[in-house]
Parts: structure tokens; sequence; C-alpha cells
């Protein structure tokens, strides 16, 4: 009886090794990424924002209404010039697949600045900065300037455009922001 | 059958025995001096409030123990971000005051090990700095020796809180001595490449509504900045 017992315990232990070992403890649930893939290697990927319900939060002095209800942005001088938002992204599909920050404004030493992070769990972030002025067409295009895990070796260009729909007295501007990133890994060479 | 029930109740005391192992193992934990204490670069030291009340604004997927920050504000429930945190707060500078606005995103991370007493979470935090710039930084965080040390006692205890003095250096990776990754972006900070460490005091934590009285500080080593020619 003692020999079983202090198998059991052998058992115990390994079993426990087992079982912590075999299932994770975190699993990020993945969207199916809608890529496409082009000849030169690399990829482009559209995503979106929709307004007014994907915005978490607008930072910004003097804003007539806060999003959310009850912020209370700090009223620093140096905040003044500056607009730090939050907000969910979606994919091709609608789908919310990540959060996102942009923080842009006028510096008082440096001049304008716009920037985005895109923070995609399963999949890593892209930090993004843009060109301060849009083209004529409307598109503002940055350049990856970091990432993390799938994004980090990647290169390329990302295309910011605001497409207005309506501007409505309830909820403010109804419309959306239009992500679209086109990144290429680094050269390999062939053998 | 007394050697099946000597079988299983050797079974269940193995498994309690690893699990005490991994629990009490003095030999993992987080460290509690920097990496960068002994560097010669230039440190801006970033503080701020980890308790999501004084927080700008703090959002999860609403279902956690910790509350949102405002309370309306919206949610990260879908499947995709139920693992992710938003928070958004002031940073200040050594002698207090208010020096710069960040945005943290944080996620769980896959690579989450108990066997290695790695409790991970993949963060970036999204800084505006007056008068520099902005900076991009992500790390790896091991959130073991927090939740050995704070949240499991405050849970088991009658009071459901912890109260005490905590010091934990948070940053794991990704450099090569666990420093997180910066990069700079516009102003004096354009084009920068530094490391950071991010580290968590705590004083008091509630089982019921998360950190009471703790604080978090970012540690950034910059490059010298050059001295103009004379």
């Amino acid at each position: 009886m003692f020999k079983s017992f202090n198998l059991g315990i052998v058992l115990g232990i390994a079993l426990a090794a087992a079982i912590v070992y075999s299932f994770p403890v975190v699993d990020q649930y993945r969207e199916k990424s809608l890529i496409s893939v082009h000849a030169n290697g690399g990829n482009s990927e559209l995503f979106h924002i929709s307004l007014p319900e994907d915005r978490i939060m607008a930072g910004v002095q003097g804003a007539p209404r806060s999003t959310p209800p009850g912020l209370d942005w700090p009223d620093y001088d140096f905040l003044a010039n500056i607009q730090t938002e939050l907000f969910k992204v979606r994919n091709e599909s609608g789908v919310v697949v990540g959060a996102a920050s942009r923080m842009s404004g006028e510096m008082e030493e440096h001049g304008p600045f716009v920037e985005w992070v895109v923070h995609l769990p399963a999949r890593g972030t892209m930090f993004v900065k843009m060109a301060v002025s849009p083209s004529p067409d409307g598109y503002r295009q940055g350049n990856l300037r970091a990432g993390t895990r799938e994004f980090l070796t990647l290169n390329g260009v990302v295309l910011e455009r605001f497409v207005r729909e309506e501007d409505d007295p309830e909820l403010g501007t109804v419309g959306r922001i239009e992500l679209a990133a086109a990144l290429v890994g680094p050269a390999e060479e062939l053998e | 059958m007394k050697y099946v029930i000597s079988l299983f109740i050797g079974m269940v005391i193995g498994m309690a025995l690893f699990v005490a192992g991994i629990y009490f193992n003095p030999f993992v934990g987080n460290s509690s001096v920097s990496p960068l204490a002994i560097s010669d670069l230039d440190l801006v030291d970033l503080s701020y409030s980890q308790v999501p009340g004084e927080s700008i604004v703090f959002t999860n997927d609403g279902e956690s123990r910790v509350d949102p920050y405002p309370s309306k504000v919206l949610q990260l429930w879908e499947p995709t971000v139920r693992n992710t945190r938003g928070f958004v707060t002031t940073l200040n500078d050594s002698r207090g005051e208010a020096t710069g606005i960040g945005v943290k995103f944080s996620s769980d991370s896959e690579r989450t090990a108990l066997m290695d007493a790695e409790v991970l979470v993949d963060s970036i935090w999204h800084i505006y700095l007056p008068g520099r710039g902005t900076l991009f930084v992500d790390q790896t965080e091991n959130f073991w020796s927090y939740l050995r040390d704070i949240v499991i006692p405050a849970r088991l205890s009658s009071g459901e809180n912890w109260r005490g003095s905590w010091h934990g250096i948070m940053s794991t990776g990704p450099g090569a001595l666990g420093t997180a990754r910066v990069t700079g972006s516009t102003g004096s900070l354009m084009g920068v490449e530094a490391e950071a460490v991010e580290s968590i005091s705590a004083k008091a934590y509630s089982a019921t509504s998360g950190p009471v009285g703790m604080n978090g500080n970012l540690t950034i080593a910059l490059p010298h900045a050059e001295e103009e020619p004379l």
C-alpha cells in the first residue's frame, strides 16, 4: 500500500506537470487575417474604424462633449495643441481585431505630427508615423517606424483616409477612418 | 481497493506538491534591481498611478475585477480584444510634476508558461513628452511575482486585501538584459533607439477592486544629447 501511495505521488507530479505544460494558459482568439499577398513578397491589408461607435476616447482640450462620458481630460498647457484618441480597429469584414491610439498636434519646438499605434493582440503592434498633410485626394501616407512580433521585421507604408458620411447633431461626425497597410519583409538571399 | 485509494491519495498529494513547488520556488521571480541602474546614459524617469480611478481612461473587457474608468468608457469585450487592457495616464517626472501623457495597451501573452513562473503580458506605450517628442515602447512584462506576492495573498486574506511594501521590475524583454525597446519618432527623439525598464511599487491592493495604492515607473535610458561644437 505504501508503494502504491509513493507511486501515486510520482504520478500526481507527472500529471500536474503534463497538464500545466500541455494546456495553454492564454489562447488569444484569432480572426482570419484578410491579407492580400503580392508578387514582390509584400502584403496589403485594410483596417477601418467606424465613427463614432469605435471611438474609445477623444482627448482634446475644450471639446464640446467628452468621449467617454465623464472623461476628465487634463488641462495642462503642454496638451493645448495635442489630440489623443483611442479606437477599436476592425478588419475588412468589419470584425474588431484590435485597438489603436492616434496622437496628433503641434509641438512648440518641433512642429506638427501625426502618429498611429495599431495594437492587434494576436499578431503584434504597428507604430506608424504619418505625413502631416494629406494628399489632395484625402490620403495621408505614413511609414512603419517600428513593429512587434508579426510586424517586427516588416517595412512599408500605411495610408490613412477619413471618409465622412454625415454630420449628426447628436452623434457628431459619422464616418470611418480607413487604414491601408502595404508591408514587405526584409529581402532574403536566394540559395 | 485499498491500493487504488492509496494511489489516488498519493496522486492528489503529488499534484499539490507540484503546485506548491511552483508557487514557493524561491529561485524564480522578478528582480527588484533595474538593469539600467548602472547605465551611464541619460535616464528619464516617468511615474504614474496604477490605480484605474486615478488614470485618465482605463478599459478592459468589463467583466474583470478591476472596473473600467470612467464607468461609461467603451469596453474591449470582443473575443479578439477580451484579454487586452487600454490605459491612458499623465506621466510625472521625478519631482512629481506632469511631464507628458502616455497610452498603454497590454495583452496577455500566449507565451505564458506557469512551469517557468512566467505570467507574460505583451505591452506597448505610446508616449508624448512636450519639448522632446514622441516615443514607442514595446516590452514583455512578467506578472508572476506580482500575482504570487500581492494578488493571491489578497484573495486568500479574510479582508480581501493586501497591504505592504513591494517593488518589482516588470520588464523582461525583448532586450537581452530584460529591457524594453524604445523607438523615438518625432522632435529631438526622432530616430532614437533606446532601452527602458518598467517597475511597480505597491502598497495596497484590493481583491475586489484591484490596485489601491500602487505606482508604476518607466525609466528610459536615452543617448546623451549631442553637444553643440564650440
